[in-house]
């Protein structure tokens, strides 16, 4: 190894590794993100009326199965945020923005996305965003932008 | 002698000997078997049982930090399996591997178990390891690092004014201080409460020092009933209690300020049932310790972490068993009779062990 390192002769080859097969994402997550798709955001509702977002099979409060999915949102509040100073390459945008705990109008959980903003400055708990789409979606979470502070709110 | 209101169990169990390696930032020269070698050799020697006799054994570890499928079969070189052992493996930290064991124990089938737990940290960047441990829809494809995930739980319990920024700072102080004592600790040293303030961010709120350190180490540990603890060990330390809980997975379903599962966790485990002298809490994030202690409801007297916790040394996999294991160094060595430990697992402190132990 050391020789061939020396003289320059590493032999590379590609290999992909990758898992050949499809999964279902079951009744309820399917429905969420054929939603998210559409750009309406579902939440779950379970027996003693809470609105879960992301819905869940089953309340894991009580692991009863849970019932309707309701629209909620688009808009919401942050419940908490932090702010990421430095981007790594797994993080979804290349400039210093906020992961974000954004509980959608309706809903009493809320989901774990992100939020951009100019800079921390702009960020505080309890803050109205909004869902920025992006132009075409596909059922993924990623459907989602971002969200951003919502129109005409200061 | 023993708490008269302690969980009733089929069999009292004790804890006859722990080993651990030194945690260091990066361990280039040892693969995981020859880290694992000396501290298996070390626990089963100090256990007074010849290794024939150990009725079961059982590992904890993650080949997301090997990287390698099954990496935890190659980790059954340390322990010498012939003649063929009964052998058992969690995907997570020791701390569940001595709960395995010791409902094995309580099961009536073995008498006494040996569990080890390996991580090398340092092979990959742990904060994006752990993404994997994320649901696969609805998480990890936004790629929530656990320092950002604990960040929002900073931000929760910041914002629900029950502490301030300087208590999370005074965290990490007392915890690097109290790791001067350890020799096996990582990061030691003298850091200054306010001054730590103005220190940049890493993911704000927090900063680089409510973050743990990236640790490399193993530890290893032998428990064994009453009759077999009595014969081989002077001074066994019971397991008076011990307890699992755990909580929703998404971190937006729950108040990340309380943590409900430890709370009833240390009730089953009877932790209630006598004065606690020492408290070892698997807590990475300092706001995570904070919010432990409460839930406790810790006298003010109780020392916490004295060797310096998972912010001075934090292998994964490992840094919960190791919080067990210093539980026990400290009533081993008489500074405390009765102590609780805390092992950690998910994103949030989503589930959480407790264990009572207590010397005779």
């Amino acid at each position: 190894m050391t020789d061939a390192n020396a003289a320059g002769e590493i032999l590379t080859a590609q290999h992909v590794m990758e898992y050949p097969y499809r999964r279902s994402l079951g009744p309820v997550l399917s429905a969420f993100f054929t939603g998210l798709r559409d750009r309406t955001i579902l939440g779950a509702r379970t027996r003693d009326g809470r609105v879960l977002v992301p819905p869940a099979e089953y309340d894991p409060e009580t692991g009863e199965a849970t019932g309707d999915l309701v629209e909620v949102g688009p808009a919401g509040t942050v419940t908490s945020w932090a702010w990421v100073h430095e981007p790594r390459d797994v993080h979804p945008l290349d400039r210093p923005f906020a992961f974000a705990l954004v509980r959608l109008d309706g809903a009493d959980s809320a989901l774990l996305h992100t939020v951009v903003v100019d800079d921390k400055a702009g960020m505080r708990t309890g803050m109205r965003v909004e869902p920025r789409w992006r132009d075409e979606t596909e059922g993924r979470i990623q459907d989602i932008e971002c969200f951003v502070p919502e129109a005409g709110v200061a | 002698m023993a708490s008269q209101n302690s969980p009733k169990y089929n069999r009292q169990v004790a804890v006859i000997a722990y080993a651990q390696t030194p945690y260091v930032r990066s361990e280039r020269r040892r693969n995981e078997v020859e880290m694992l070698m000396p501290v298996i050799a070390e626990a089963v020697e100090k256990s007074g049982l010849p290794r024939q006799e150990i009725g079961f054994t059982c590992s904890g570890s993650s080949d997301y930090i090997a990287g390698q499928a099954f990496s935890f079969v190659g980790a059954v070189d340390a322990l010498g399996a012939w003649p063929p052992i009964r052998e058992s493996h969690v995907e997570m930290d020791g701390a569940w591997a001595l709960y395995e064991a010791w409902i094995k124990i309580q099961t009536g089938e073995v008498d006494s178990a040996l569990c080890f737990c390996f991580g090398r940290s340092s092979m990959g960047d742990p904060a994006e390891t752990m993404i994997l441990q994320l649901d696969p829809y609805t998480l990890a494809p936004l790629g929530p690092d656990a320092i950002s995930l604990a960040a929002l739980q900073a931000r929760a319990l910041l914002d629900s004014g029950r502490y301030t920024s300087v208590d999370l700072a005074e965290v990490a102080a007392r915890s690097r201080r109290n790791a001067r004592s350890n020799p096996d600790a990582q990061l030691v040293g003298d850091l200054a409460g306010e001054d730590l303030l103005d220190e940049p961010y890493l993911v704000s709120p927090l900063h680089r020092y409510d973050c743990p350190p990236i640790s490399d180490g193993a530890a290893a540990i032998v428990i064994a009933a009453a009759e077999v603890a009595r014969r081989v060990c002077s001074r066994p330390i019971w397991i008076r209690g011990i307890d699992h809980r755990i909580e929703p997975h998404q971190p937006g379903a729950r108040d990340l300020t309380r943590s409900p599962s430890t709370r009833l966790a240390a009730e089953k485990a009877g932790a209630s049932d006598g004065r606690i002298d020492v408290a070892e809490l698997h807590a990475p994030f300092t706001p995570q310790e904070l919010i432990l202690r409460d839930e406790l409801r810790l006298a003010g007297d109780v020392r916490i972490n004295p060797s310096g916790g998972a912010l001075a040394a934090n292998p994964l996999m490992v840094a919960g068993l190791a919080r067990i294991g210093e539980a026990t160094r400290e009533i081993a060595a008489g500074r405390a009779q009765r102590a609780l430990a805390h092992a950690t697992s998910g994103p949030c402190l989503q589930q959480n062990l407790v264990c009572v132990l207590e010397a005779d």
